[in-house]
This record gives C-alpha cells, sequence and structure tokens, in this order.
C-alpha cells in the first residue's frame, strides 16, 4: 500500500502539494505515481520565474518504460525546480513526498479545490484493483 | 483473456506487476527493474519465457525444407544440438519473424518463435511443410526459462546430477542439448553468457525456487528489453517486421545468399540489393539528457528516419535506440523529443556485451 500523506493535497493525475510557511507551495508525485512509473531515469523541471496555469504540463519525468508529463496542480509562478533531480531522478522513487519534489510556485490565486488524502487513496486503491 | 504460464501463480506471489505482451499475461517486473538489469550483467537473473512458442519440425524431408522456410543455411548445422539464428520470410523478403532453430537429428529440428507471432509462424510453416511432409508440432507442453548472466551457468549446473552438470558445462555457444527431462541451450537475448532451458510446466516453479534460493533473481520483461537493446539484438514487430527487409534491419549476417539456396524471398531480397537499399538499422546513443523512445522521428542529413526501439541504458546510464535511417546517413543526427531537437552519434551495435560497455 502506497503512503499518502495527511497533511498534503492532491490531484486526480497524482501530483501532490503542500503549502510552505511563507505562502508558496511546493510541488511533487504522489508515492502511488512514482511506484505505477517504476525507475525514473530523467527527471526535467520547470525553471524559475515560468508562469504556469493550473492544469498545464510543466514537468516531464521519465522511467525506464515512458515519458509522462506533470500538470502543474495550481496557476501561479516558479519559485525554484528541484535542482537535485537532474542528476538524481531517483530521488523522486526514494523520496516522493520529501527530497524529491519537483518544483515550487507562488500562487497567482487562492488555492483550489483539491482532493484530501483520504480521498486521493480511495482514488489511489481503484487504480491499482 | 490473456494466455497464461505455468508461472503465472509464482509472478504474483513473488509481487510481480503483470502486463500484456503478445496476448500473454507476463511480468513486468518485480522490484526495481534497474536492479534486475544490473543482476543480469553482473550475476545473473531468471526470465519466465514460457510464451515464447517452441515448434517440432519432423520428417526425412526437414533438412530441405528449411532450406526454402529459413533465409539462413542450416547446412551449417551438422553437429547435434547446434543453433542458428535467422529469419522467415514472405515472398517480397518482408520478415515473417525472426527465430532459432536447432538441429537435434537429420529427421528432427526445434525452433523458438515469437509469442506475438505465435498463429501467423505456424501457419506459415504449415503452408510450406505439406509438400515436404514435414509435421509441425507446436510443443505447449513445454515452459521455458532463460537463466542468464556471468554466474548463470554455474547456478544451473549446480542443480543438475554431476554428469548433467558436466553435460550442460560443456555446451558451446548456441549448443543445445537434451539433459534428463530439460532441453538446455547456451543461448539467450540479454548479451550475457547464460542457458534456457525447456522443461515440463510441473517442473519450473520449482527451478525457479531453487535458482532464487542459489541467489539468481527474479528478472521481468523490462530488464529483458533493456538488456537485449544494449546487446543490440532486434525486437520483432519493433525493429523489423513484414515490412522490412533483413537487410534494412541490421541481419543481413543472418542471410546465406549461397548458391543453389532458393528460400522464400530470395529473389526479392536480390532484387532490392541489386536497386540500391534506401534504408538501414543504427544503433544511436543519446548525447543529451532524456531518453530516445520508439516512433520519434530522426533527422539526418540525408532526409529522415525513425526511432525503432529506444531505452535508457543502465549499464551505460543514459539513452540508446535502435533507428532506421537513410543508408548514407552518418555520424551524428537529431532526435525529435517531445518537441525539440537533441543530438545523437550513429553507433554499431552491440553497446553492451559480457557487462563491458562498447560505446563510449
Amino acid at each position: 500500500m502506497s503512503k499518502v500523506p495527511s497533511d498534503l493535497k492532491y490531484t486526480r493525475t497524482h501530483e501532490w502539494l503542500r503549502l510552505l510557511p511563507d505562502g508558496a507551495v511546493e510541488v511533487g508525485i504522489t508515492d502511488h505515481a512514482q511506484h505505477a512509473l517504476g525507475d525514473l531515469v530523467f527527471v526535467e523541471v520547470p525553471e524559475a520565474g515560468r508562469k504556469v496555469c493550473a492544469g498545464e504540463p510543466f514537468a516531464v519525468i521519465e522511467s525506464v518504460k515512458a515519458a509522462s508529463d506533470v500538470y502543474s496542480p495550481i496557476s501561479g509562478e516558479v519559485l525554484a525546480g528541484n535542482p537535485e533531480l537532474a542528476s538524481a531522478p531517483e530521488t523522486v522513487n526514494s523520496d516522493p513526498y520529501g527530497r524529491g519534489w519537483l518544483a515550487r510556485l507562488t500562487p497567482a490565486d487562492a488555492l483550489p479545490e483539491m482532493l484530501t488524502a483520504a480521498e486521493y487513496e480511495k482514488l489511489a486503491a481503484e487504480e491499482a484493483d | 483473456m490473456a494466455r497464461r504460464t505455468a508461472l503465472f501463480t509464482l509472478h504474483q506471489a513473488l509481487g510481480a506487476r503483470m502486463v500484456d505482451f503478445g496476448g500473454w499475461d507476463m511480468p513486468l517486473q518485480y522490484g526495481s527493474q534497474i536492479a534486475e538489469h544490473h543482476a543480469v550483467r553482473r550475476a545473473a537473473g531468471v526470465f519466465d519465457v514460457s510464451h515464447m512458442c517452441v515448434v517440432d519440425l519432423k520428417g526425412a524431408a526437414v533438412r530441405p525444407f528449411l532450406q526454402r522456410l529459413f533465409a539462413n543455411d542450416v547446412g551449417k548445422l551438422e553437429a547435434p544440438g547446434k543453433a542458428l539464428y535467422g529469419c522467415m520470410l514472405n515472398e517480397e523478403a518482408g520478415v515473417v519473424d525472426d527465430l532459432i532453430v536447432y538441429f537435434l537429428g537429420e529427421r528432427e529440428f526445434r525452433a523458438v518463435v515469437n509469442a506475438g507471432t505465435r498463429d501467423k509462424d505456424l501457419a506459415w510453416m504449415r503452408r510450406h511443410a505439406e509438400s515436404f511432409g514435414v509435421e509441425v508440432i507446436e510443443r505447449s507442453d513445454l515452459a521455458m526459462l532463460a537463466v542468464q548472466g556471468p554466474e548463470a551457468r554455474r547456478r544451473v549446473a549446480d542443480l543438475l546430477s554431476a554428469a548433467g552438470a558436466q553435460r550442460a558445462l560443456a555446451l558451446g555457444t548456441f549448443f543445445g542439448a537434451q539433459i534428463g527431462d530439460w532441453f538446455v541451450s547456451r543461448t539467450g537475448y540479454t548479451g550475457e553468457d547464460g542457458f534456457e532451458i525447456m522443461l515440463p510446466p510441473g517442473q519450473a516453479e520449482g527451478l525457479w525456487r531453487a535458482l532464487n534460493a542459489a541467489g539468481v533473481a527474479s528478472c521481468g520483461l523490462g530488464a529483458r528489453d533493456t538488456l537485449r537493446l544494449e546487446a543490440g539484438m532486434n525486437l520483432y514487430g519493433s525493429d523489423m517486421d513484414e515490412r522490412t527487409n533483413p537487410l534494412e534491419s541490421g541481419l543481413a549476417w543472418t542471410v546465406a545468399l549461397t548458391p543453389g539456396r532458393a528460400f522464400v524471398g530470395r529473389q526479392a531480397l536480390e532484387k532490392a540489393s541489386a536497386a540500391g537499399l534506401n534504408r538501414k538499422l543504427v544503433g544511436l546513443v543519446l548525447e543529451d539528457r532524456g531518453v530516445l523512445r520508439a516512433h520519434q522521428r530522426v533527422i539526418t542529413a540525408a532526409g529522415a528516419g525513425e526511432v525503432t526501439s529506444g531505452t535508457f541504458s543502465p549499464t551505460l546510464e543514459r539513452s540508446i535506440a535502435l533507428a532506421r535511417v537513410p543508408v548514407a546517413a552518418s555520424g551524428t543526427l537529431q532526435v525529435e523529443i517531445r518537441g525539440q531537437l537533441h543530438e545523437a552519434r550513429i553507433v554499431k551495435p552491440p553497446f553492451v556485451r559480457r557487462g563491458q560497455p562498447l560505446v563510449g
């Protein structure tokens, strides 16, 4: 069973969002997603300053098997992409909610409605069947 | 519903992620696909390849039949147990399938063909076998395991009787022998030494578990694909099919144009060759970061081409591919990955052999 921390918000496309103390947000992919993708070998994170819309593909992760887009859960401006992932993409596999974060953003608007941990857990369990 | 091998419940018990492959429900990976890949390069791994189709060919005229059916020359098979890789071609010289043929005796050969082409291949073989009076017998009563890696032969030999082990370890490359209930051959699809073992399905799980206990890693189709691509081996349906001939698929070495051999497709192949081939299959190494994938567009100074198989190479830690390009292409070229052009370099496969990188 994959881990779903209760203090994060989730999307139906398997991203998570963490609200940081300064009002910025951190985004990554879920444990369920990294497990489904398998060993990651390449991660392309967005550059600082890029403006993104909610639902827009803003990062690419490639496993041995396939390439997948990662969608921004919110509209806003990218503060930073995770610089560690260029040389260590496997960090997303080993620590998806921690050192494997993909990007930090400043939200343009109030945060949209997102899935709670319980709701996401249900979605992930249904997909795993 | 997808077909299952004799090891299906074992794969599930081992926690494999299953995928459909050529109509079969097969293990993609048990844990980390890259760890499975390294296990084969560095020690040993075991694969379920029971989905592949074993066909026994029997009759007094089996050798002339294979001279007609097979683009390689079974005249090279003189020693019992010797195996030969090659293609069956259609009349237009397109590849019907690639296969291994074993010489078991003057009246009996054995072929191993791909899972996804089973029905087509059997029909093709039967159609040509009739006039030779050759029986085409599908051996769906056999399971098949591939045990591959520098330690693989030793690990298998340890499970045989002393006499059996001696015979197995004495097998030369591309030779097979019936050892008790098992047909053991020194063949594979990984670029490493090892055995492929055909055996009664009831013995497959016991063998698998004994190999696991001896430190041999369970490996899925994911690792099988990265290993074969590093080894520069074609995958039927991706790197060649009925629309490509062997000369434009990197398989000229498997076509024997010995005088007097009238194999199916020879005329068309010689005609195409005389007219000049337009395309060739080459290896690519990506110079940039990113991953080459099948169907990406390739741009060369000599015209456009296409990636036929691509992946991340765990051994080289960069992306590699096979690509079909204009015959005049050389040096470096560009590959379009998600709308952006990336530089790649043409190399001669294999990329890795016996654990050693062959390209920089």
